[in-house]
């Protein structure tokens, strides 16, 4: 008998697709959250947009409002640590919670170095900006990747950015040879089995999911429609007028998104939606997806 | 064979891969036309509860029950089982009851809990996530495997449910039969051999 191998782990994962993740901060968030059809939700202290906000140090959430988030649904509930911090990390498996973003919305513990996720029975989703980023953290570990975008500006273009650069650079390399791939697994930066087999099957051998600045229904169906499995929702929910209407036609716009007469119902009257922030205002040193490559 | 798989939110594609390598072509089904010319029907894991609002959502509940009263081979894994049975606990939820038995949702516990073993006989690869337990089955329902001395693969008439995930498990022998008519729980256990019908 085997526990969380990774067979439990990417099929855990398999069973999120077609839907969305949402960051939560208090009990009632969570419960709109489920209400409206959320498989999961993300529980932290601070959505990403308060996070750019407020600055300072942004670290793990505190274990009580995890626990009282997990007893308040019945979904699964997910939690962020830094980038690099096994600690955090333990602590949330401590806690079992049932996933890890090992996120760069939190400020990064390790300079260069991601945590290695073999070592945990928890599974962990990482962010990425390219094929490159995306199987180091396979290889790291990572059973599930996610775009970065750029979190907490309710502006889709880095997650398009990012979803394009990965269809793009996983069909090249399905119309490379063999002898190219050695060449290609350096120049990407990933290790020349995963690219092996990206380059044989045309896919992630993990589900590839969309994140940072998804703030309507139709940007989580552009991200469906760009090769995004499902997504994740963190500022663009609770920071919108109307959060319980908004919440439902995300879900509905995530299964729905080949049905364009239907999005349209579904856009209809969701009141407004956040503010948001244009990603190409920001300094580079604001940008949170440069954070851990 | 055409298989449609409920498609609203969950483990869609890892079944369409496993029926794809057993050669059966397979449809989404996200509205009601979808459910058009399909010839077996999978309801797959996910979240159920979820599932349950987009079906309410997209009026799939009535058509569906519809389908699934008139016969067509299901085969319903996971959160596809709570769907269909006819009493949901933890939290009490709306299912279509049309597998009598009632279930617990995440009966095992979290994530952490989610394991790969195999059933009390040996013979059937078992896949856990966040897996329900069936509580109790009515006399109609034959039951074909079991983990810990509870169900967990179930047959009444053309419905297959599972709690476990055999479209995850490397080996999908136990997936080949489902959808023949003949013989059905034969098919599905084939490698019970000479010993079938003992102990369930």
């Amino acid at each position: 008998m085997t526990t969380s191998a990774p067979t439990t782990k990417i099929g855990f994962a398999e069973m999120l697709k077609g839907g969305v993740i949402m960051d939560v901060v208090n009990t009632e968030h969570a419960r709109i959250a489920e209400q409206a059809g959320a498989c999961a939700v993300m529980a932290l202290e601070r959505v990403p947009a308060q996070i750019r906000k407020e600055g300072g140090v942004a670290r793990a959430s505190d274990p009580a409002m995890i626990r009282a988030i997990q007893s308040a649904v019945s979904i699964p509930v997910m939690a962020k640590c830094r980038i690099g911090h096994f600690i955090e990390a333990q602590i949330l498996e401590a806690l079992a919670v049932d996933f890890v973003d090992e996120s760069e919305v939190l400020t990064p513990a390790d300079p260069d170095l991601h945590i290695d996720k073999h070592a945990f029975r928890v599974p962990f989703v990482c962010g990425c900006r390219n094929l490159g980023e995306a199987l180091r953290r396979i290889a790291e570990g990572a059973s599930l990747i996610r775009t970065k975008g750029e979190a907490g500006t309710g502006d889709i273009v880095e997650a398009v950015r990012h979803l394009r650069a990965i269809r793009t650079e996983m069909r090249r390399l399905t119309m490379m040879g063999p002898e190219e791939l050695v060449n290609e697994a350096k120049r990407l930066g990933a290790p020349l089995d995963l690219v092996a087999r990206v380059a044989k099957e045309g896919k992630l051998p993990v589900p590839q999911f969309a994140a940072g600045g998804i703030a309507t229904p139709a940007d989580a169906s552009l991200c469906m429609a760009l090769g995004a499995e499902s997504v994740f929702v963190g500022s663009g929910i609770f920071l919108s007028e109307d959060a319980p209407k908004r919440a439902r036609a995300v879900v509905l716009a995530t299964t729905h998104w080949r049905d364009p007469a239907r999005l349209a119902e579904i856009s209809t009257g969701l009141g407004e939606a956040m503010r948001g922030t244009q990603v190409s205002s920001l300094p580079d040193d604001a940008r949170l997806a440069s954070r851990g490559v | 064979m055409r298989i449609g798989i409920l498609a609203l939110q969950g483990a869609f594609d890892a079944h369409a891969r496993a029926c794809e390598k057993l050669g059966h072509r397979t449809t989404e089904i996200r509205k009601v036309s979808d459910l058009e010319g399909i010839e077996g029907l999978i309801l797959p894991g996910g979240e159920s509860s979820t599932q349950l609002r987009l079906l309410d959502e997209a009026g799939l509940a009535a058509p569906l029950a519809t389908r699934i009263e008139s016969g067509i081979p299901v085969l319903a894994t996971c959160a596809g089982a709570i769907l269909l049975a006819r009493e949901v606990r933890s939290p009490t939820q709306w299912s279509f009851g049309l597998l009598d038995c009632t279930i617990t949702r995440n009966a095992y516990g979290r994530q952490l809990d989610s394991l790969e073993t195999v059933s009390d006989d040996g013979r059937v690869p078992l896949v856990f996530i966040r897996a329900p337990r069936i509580d109790s089955v009515g006399s109609r329902v034959e039951v074909l495997a079991t983990y810990q001395g509870s169900p967990v693969l179930v047959r009444q008439g053309a419905i297959t449910a599972a709690t476990f995930h055999p479209e995850l498990s490397a080996d999908l022998s136990p997936l080949g039969g489902v959808w023949t008519s003949e013989h059905p729980d034969r098919n599905l256990m084939g490698r019970r051999g000479g010993k079938e019908g003992d102990e369930l």
